[in-house]
């Protein structure tokens, strides 16, 4: 086999390895649906508990990706979790929107879901997200479903004992 | 060459000696002494045989002269300068200047017979392709294999293959040309045709050239001077093919002659044999 | 008792020994790249005898693994209604983990014996030596030309193993079983980040093609010249290979995958 046929084969070995690279890149990662729309801005949002959140997670509106969580800090001031979110150029929102932590499916993962306001101002870069909701914890749902069950057993029946200033 | 005095190597004027070994002992580990305090020298334009049973350091000698390893004791100079195994520039000048022929040739497998001739001319000159073609070929045609130019080295036979690396250590013209037992393995004929190439070559090159060898009879019809080595690594005797043919010296005699016992014996070290039976003696 | 102790101690030296002589070797074989680069075609030979003659196997086993990863996720996932997840799981596990993995252990089967028996026959035929004696250093004429054709190898056919992988899953989920082909690449192009996943895959595969090319090299060239030395050479470069490529995933993996 002559150098130029060895050459030749590698080039294609090479050309193969890019081939491959491009499909697992872009069609199989989510290289190709996020830095095309010609890069980001960041903003913050600050919440009391943000749940099982994680970085990269996605920011939607109306259930359309318009951005991702960058960075998830603790404000050491006020306790809060201090979310940094990297939202997608070619989308503004009024800057009385509010975000809130919500799960995708039943089991699913995290996201931020971004609600638009009224405003005519638009959030701009390093602007602060206001309105938060904080993500539902399990355990608080529970012990309220609980404290609820019981408010309502200690109202329909007087004789209770235990209820104690409830009427 | 009587053997009542320590044989000292050839005196020759400095301006003749290409390789002086002076004094030299070594082993590849501490436990194993090859050479035992050696001195040879090698004179400018001749051809010099090394003669010596398997194990008594003769290829040794060769890898020292190309510095492959560093001497223990003593030195080893070419062409008047120190060869200092350690000093990788002094090494690449000197191996310029000698080519080497490995006992079954250590020709590059991957490449074809013009492809290995034209190694070292590739890797150490400048020169363009068809002049290397032209030199190739002037090489190839000198050891008779012209026409086998284009072979894989898989469809050369063993002789052919010495032949090409012998083609390929004079592809630079050396000054110095050693030969790691060049006929070990050839039928008559092609022992023939090697010794008459060494000998050929070594006079139209004005090279000097050292053999290590078995093959006395061969080495004589073509050397100028011969070292013989005793397997403890000493020089036993040295001189010209007709003074040694001559030697009264036993060792000498039985390594000339080759005398199945003499000074070296035939029975490796033993106990008695009836003692080995169980044979009351 | 006491030779026990000494016998102990022996072993622990040679050990040190054996890795200090690995560290020089290494260190000798980078300085010589720069050598080799400036001859681009004996690395380019190198990459096409490493390289090109692996790509059978590769892809036919990158086809066959993600062929039985779908079908074995398939059946797990089922039982908790995330079949759909299928197409993420499949391509994590493939350019996280079996991509650079397999693809390192392969290699090391197939290209690292075969450079170890190149270079230990060369050895035993006095090659090496004669090109040393014509002044030519064989640490960079062959060594380090075949040390850099198998680091640039190994990254492309492990990029080829996961991408013939989920290729190889998407027929086996898709076609055969039934999974939905909007979802499958949907939610597998939003769960797998390519700097996060792809890219560490990637580097993985590079760390594995510096293990095995220089242990294969390295065998090949400390092997004794004969038959049953080149053929110790040849296991020990598959079981040295293999068993640092693993050591080495488990920390890389630890290293990059960990919050």
């Amino acid at each position: 086999m002559g150098k130029k046929g060895i050459e030749t084969l590698v080039g294609f070995f090479v050309l193969l390895g890019i081939v491959g690279l491009l499909f697992l890149a872009l069609k199989a990662a989510n290289l190709g649906s996020f830095t095309s729309s010609g890069g980001t801005y960041s903003v913050t949002a600050k919440f009391d508990n943000i749940g099982g959140l994680k970085v990269r997670a996605p920011v939607r509106s109306a259930g359309v990706t318009v951005g991702r969580v960058a960075s998830i800090a603790l404000d050491p001031k006020t306790y809060q979790g201090v979310v940094r979110l990297d939202m997608q150029r070619s989308v503004q929102f009024p800057s009385d929107s509010s975000a809130r932590i919500l799960t995708s499916g039943l089991l699913g993962d995290q996201y931020i879901g971004l609600e638009a306001g009224a405003e005519e101002k638009v959030l701009a870069a390093g602007d602060v997200i206001k309105q938060t909701q904080s993500a539902v914890v399990l355990e608080s749902l529970i012990s309220q479903f609980l404290f609820n069950k019981a408010a309502d057993a200690g109202s329909s029946s007087p004789a209770a004992p235990a209820s104690g200033g409830k009427k | 060459m009587s053997s009542e005095s320590l044989p000292t190597k050839a005196e020759l004027p400095k301006a003749d000696t290409l390789i002086d070994i002076d004094h030299v002992t070594f082993g590849y580990d501490a436990s194993r002494t090859i050479l035992n305090d050696v001195s040879l020298t090698f004179a400018r334009g001749k051809v010099t045989a090394i003669l010596g049973g398997s194990g008594c350091g003769k290829t040794t000698l060769l890898r020292l002269i190309g510095g492959v390893h560093a001497v223990t004791k003593g030195t080893v100079r070419f062409d008047g300068e120190v060869v200092d195994a350690r000093n990788k520039d002094q090494l690449f000048r000197l191996r310029r200047r000698l080519g080497m022929l490995f006992q079954f040739g250590a020709l590059f497998t991957d490449l074809s017979v013009f492809e290995n001739v034209a190694f070292p001319l590739r890797e150490h000159t400048d020169l363009d392709d068809t002049m290397i073609r032209d030199i190739v070929l002037m090489k190839l045609n000198a050891v008779g294999l012209r026409g086998a130019a284009q072979l894989r080295i898989s469809e050369i036979s063993g002789g052919m293959a010495r032949r090409v690396a012998l083609a390929r250590a004079i592809a630079l013209d050396p000054e110095l040309i050693m030969y790691d037992e060049p006929f070990a393995g050839l039928d008559p004929i092609s022992m023939a045709v090697a010794a008459n190439l060494i000998r050929t070559l070594n006079d139209t090159l004005g090279a000097t050239s050292l053999m290590v060898s078995h093959d006395v009879q061969e080495c004589f019809s073509i050397c100028d001077y011969a070292y013989l080595l005793s397997s403890q690594g000493r020089v036993v005797a040295h001189g010209r093919p007709e003074e040694l043919n001559a030697s009264d010296d036993p060792e000498v005699r039985q390594f000339i002659r080759g005398e199945p016992d003499g000074p070296v014996r035939f029975h490796y070290p033993a106990r008695p044999l009836a003692e080995d039976l169980g044979v009351k003696a | 008792m006491t030779n026990l102790v000494q016998r102990v101690g022996q072993v622990a030296l040679e050990a040190l020994r054996g890795l200090g002589h690995n560290a020089t070797f290494f260190a000798d074989l980078v300085r010589n790249v720069p050598t080799a680069l400036r001859r681009p075609y004996l690395v380019v030979a190198q990459v096409h005898a490493i390289g090109n003659l692996s790509l059978l196997i590769i892809m036919a086993s990158g086809l066959a693994v993600g062929f039985v990863l779908a079908l074995q996720s398939y059946y797990a996932l089922v039982t908790y209604g995330a079949s759909e997840s299928l197409g993420l799981l499949v391509n994590l596990s493939l350019v996280r983990e079996l991509g650079p993995v397999v693809t390192a252990l392969l290699f090391a089967g197939r290209a690292g014996t075969s450079l170890t028996a190149e270079i230990g026959l060369m050895k035993a035929g006095e090659q090496l030596a004669a090109m040393e004696m014509m002044a030519i250093d064989p640490k960079s004429r062959v060594l380090a030309p075949r040390f850099l054709g198998g680091i640039m190898a190994m990254p492309v056919l492990a990029v080829l193993f996961s991408a013939v992988g989920i290729l190889g899953a998407y027929v086996v989920a898709v076609r055969l079983i039934g999974v939905d082909d909007g979802n499958f690449w949907s939610i597998m192009q939003n769960g797998v980040d390519v700097w996060r996943d792809v890219g560490n895959g990637i580097i993985k595969s590079i760390m594995f093609g510096v293990i095995c090319t220089f242990v294969a090299v390295y065998q090949g060239y400390e092997a004794q010249a004969t038959p049953e030395g080149v053929a110790h050479a040849t296991t020990r470069t598959v079981v040295i290979s293999s068993l640092s490529v693993l050591a080495t995933d488990f920390v890389l993996t630890a290293l990059m995958f960990t919050h």
